[in-house]
């Protein structure tokens, strides 16, 4: 049977159509400023592909969840994030570490359903938003910045609010420290406030980081590091909202 | 009597406007208002005095701005909402009140008495820190003694046993009937959303009529049952059913309950101040020592201000029991010390019961809107 996710995030729309076990297609497109319209651009996008949207069922996810006319459904980009992770990772008891565009999640699954979360207050700090500002300050992509952060060090990002932070990166530049160390020390500084977090919920077996941030396998190293445990991802965790969503839409 | 309105009162809005020529009415028929915050203040003494009490605890952020010339911006927003109210002459029961009363709870409310004090009448009363030592009930109980002098010299209002006795009275039927309201949450499905009932209870704070708003209110729980058992479901038992606890609610009610209940839950029961906390212990009205009496029933108050506070998951695992919750959510105000260090005491006892335990923090804004929703409906689904 063929179902449809899609997972409307802040920075991201994600969506994917299912067959029974199978992915059958994938795509990320920006969501822009409408998230309205990256509903419509993603079900054009799926329909010019040969998938009738008239026919499969469709479950809409994160923050633009409600922006979805074509979903029979919404549940929210938790629910969904552990669903798909489970399925991307194969296990039932895990811990789904979420850095999204404008939060950071951490789902605890037990037997493949969500036992317990945390999500992090109004604040930016170790956010894909927070590592965005800064990779914009050093004039870098995101994954350069991590990229180059596995070369640095020593440096310490001491302020917690994103502005307070990105004027102290500024101060780092301009004392002209090099951008490895700088980038070090965003990065260190995202992986301790979501190592924090990670305390707020149970423990126990191994994690699996979700979102935008999948593809800096350093984020994943240097959480690995701080949580004393092992800390998976992949290219495909970015879709662990979607897939979920697919999933879950099968059973409507 | 002359009552003169505050200089802004045209443009207030219309329900506002209503409070005030409310409340002015009863100052012009040679009433007295006195204006509370806590669910300690004694009401009986007041009652027995002659003397209206109401709730001034702010419920909006419209005067938080203002109060922050003053106070610090990281306080709990029901303190910076009072505090500004009475400020900026934007509540008509604190504009009236001839005499505003509060007690040393929290830290906040304390520190921000001792400004209002400069702006109005304000008496505090010192309340115990832990109800359980030798000497609160002594002191509590003098405390209520020395509010009656304080009545008697001020207003000349002479209290007497009897009027205390009789004021026991009322309020235990009145609390009574704020129980057997929340009690119908018992059934499945309960017969009512929790945001309707709620309205139902606030009102009692602000009534002038206390006799026939309590009736209203047990005309009311009837009439809800009366409908429950002709077969009306207006919940459906599909919903997931929610215990309410930690901080007043009233200023984040639709933001907490309100969502809670558009996605998929139903609040069956709230332990929090404005729910049943207050309410199910009475006063035994034939007590040989009627003061003291009345300080021991207000002791039994579980607020996270009491160190330690037993009585609060006391209170939570008697209510899994009665109204079988199938998660806790707790709502903790921006900057509450109490509430959030005992956040750590009740996700502790919710693990021990088996039961799914969310913490929120939130303040009267809407800038958390949106994740509040995802993380309640997140909750919603796990259940």
């Amino acid at each position: 049977m063929r179902s449809v996710g899609i997972d409307i995030g802040s920075s991201g729309t994600k969506y994917v159509v299912m067959e029974d076990q199978a992915l059958l297609y994938h795509r990320t497109i920006p969501t822009g400023f409408s998230s309205v319209k990256a509903a419509q651009q993603a079900k054009e996008d799926m329909e010019a592909r040969g998938y009738d949207m008239a026919l499969l069922p469709c479950i809409s996810t994160g923050y633009g969840r409600g922006s979805v006319p074509y979903a029979a459904k919404t549940l929210t980009e938790i629910t969904c994030h552990g669903r798909g992770a489970a399925y991307l990772m194969q296990k039932e008891t895990f811990s789904v570490i979420d850095i999204g565009g404008q939060d950071t999640k951490v789902i605890r699954m037990e037997g493949g359903s969500v036992k317990e979360f945390t999500m992090n207050d109004k604040c930016a700090a170790g956010t894909g938003r927070f590592l965005e500002v800064m990779a914009s300050a050093m004039e870098l992509e995101p994954e350069a910045l991590c990229r180059i952060a596995k070369r640095g060090g020593n440096v310490h990002i001491s302020s917690m609010c994103t502005t307070f932070a990105e004027s102290e990166v500024i101060s780092l530049i301009g004392q002209g420290v090099s951008r490895q160390d700088i980038a070090c020390g965003i990065v260190e500084s995202i992986v301790n406030k979501v190592a924090s977090q990670c305390g707020m919920v149970e423990s126990g077996g191994s994690y699996y980081l979700t979102g935008g941030l999948c593809e800096c396998p350093y984020i994943a190293e240097m959480l690995s590091r701080a949580l004393g445990a092992q800390v998976e991802t992949g290219p495909m965790a970015r879709y662990a909202g979607a897939v979920g969503a697919a999933l879950y839409a099968r059973e409507l | 009597m002359h009552v003169e309105l505050p200089a802004s009162f045209e443009a207030f809005s219309e329900a506002r406007r209503n409070g005030f020529l409310k409340a002015k009415a009863v100052k012009e028929h040679g009433g007295r208002i006195a204006g509370t915050f806590c669910t300690f203040t004694p009401n009986e003494v007041f009652d027995a005095a002659g003397i209206h009490t109401v709730s001034l605890c702010g419920t909006s952020e419209e005067t938080i701005p203002a109060a922050e010339s003053d106070l610090p911006k990281n306080l709990c927003p029901l303190i910076k909402s009072s505090y500004g109210f009475a400020l900026t002459d934007k509540c008509p029961y604190t504009y009236f009140s001839d005499l505003i009363v509060g007690e040393t709870t929290c830290d906040g409310k304390k520190k921000m008495y001792e400004l209002l004090g400069r702006l109005k009448r304000v008496y505090v009363m010192q309340l115990p820190q832990n109800a359980d030592h030798p000497q609160a009930l002594a002191l509590w109980t003098e405390e209520i003694r020395a509010l009656i002098q304080r009545l008697r010299s001020e207003f000349g209002a002479a209290v007497s046993d009897e009027d205390l006795r009789q004021a026991c009275k009322h309020r235990n039927r009145q609390r009574r009937a704020r129980v057997a309201l929340m009690e119908l949450q018992k059934q499945t499905p309960p017969p009512a959303f929790f945001k309707d009932l709620y309205k139902v209870l606030d009102s009692l704070n602000f009534s002038f009529d206390q006799e026939s708003s309590t009736q209203a209110v047990e005309a009311m729980t009837q009439k809800l049952q009366r409908e429950y058992d002709e077969g009306a479901r207006p919940v459906s038992a599909a919903h997931k059913r929610i215990l309410i606890t930690g901080c007043p609610i009233t200023g984040v009610l639709e933001k907490t309950v309100g969502t809670i209940e558009s996605n998929g839950g139903v609040v069956v029961c709230m332990e929090n101040c404005g729910g049943i906390k207050p309410a199910r212990h009475m006063v035994d009205p034939q007590a040989e020592d009627i003061v003291q009496a009345i300080a021991e029933r207000y002791l039994e108050i579980g607020c996270a201000v009491m160190s330690p506070n037993r009585r609060r998951m006391e209170m939570i695992r008697q209510l899994v029991e009665e109204f079988q919750p199938e998660g806790i959510v707790d709502v903790i105000l921006q900057a509450c010390h109490p509430y959030s260090v005992e956040r750590f005491e009740m996700r502790a006892l919710a693990k021990e019961m088996g039961i799914p335990y969310l913490p929120v923090e939130t303040d009267f804004s809407s800038a958390d809107a949106g994740q509040l929703t995802t993380r309640l409906s997140a909750f919603i689904e796990m259940l």
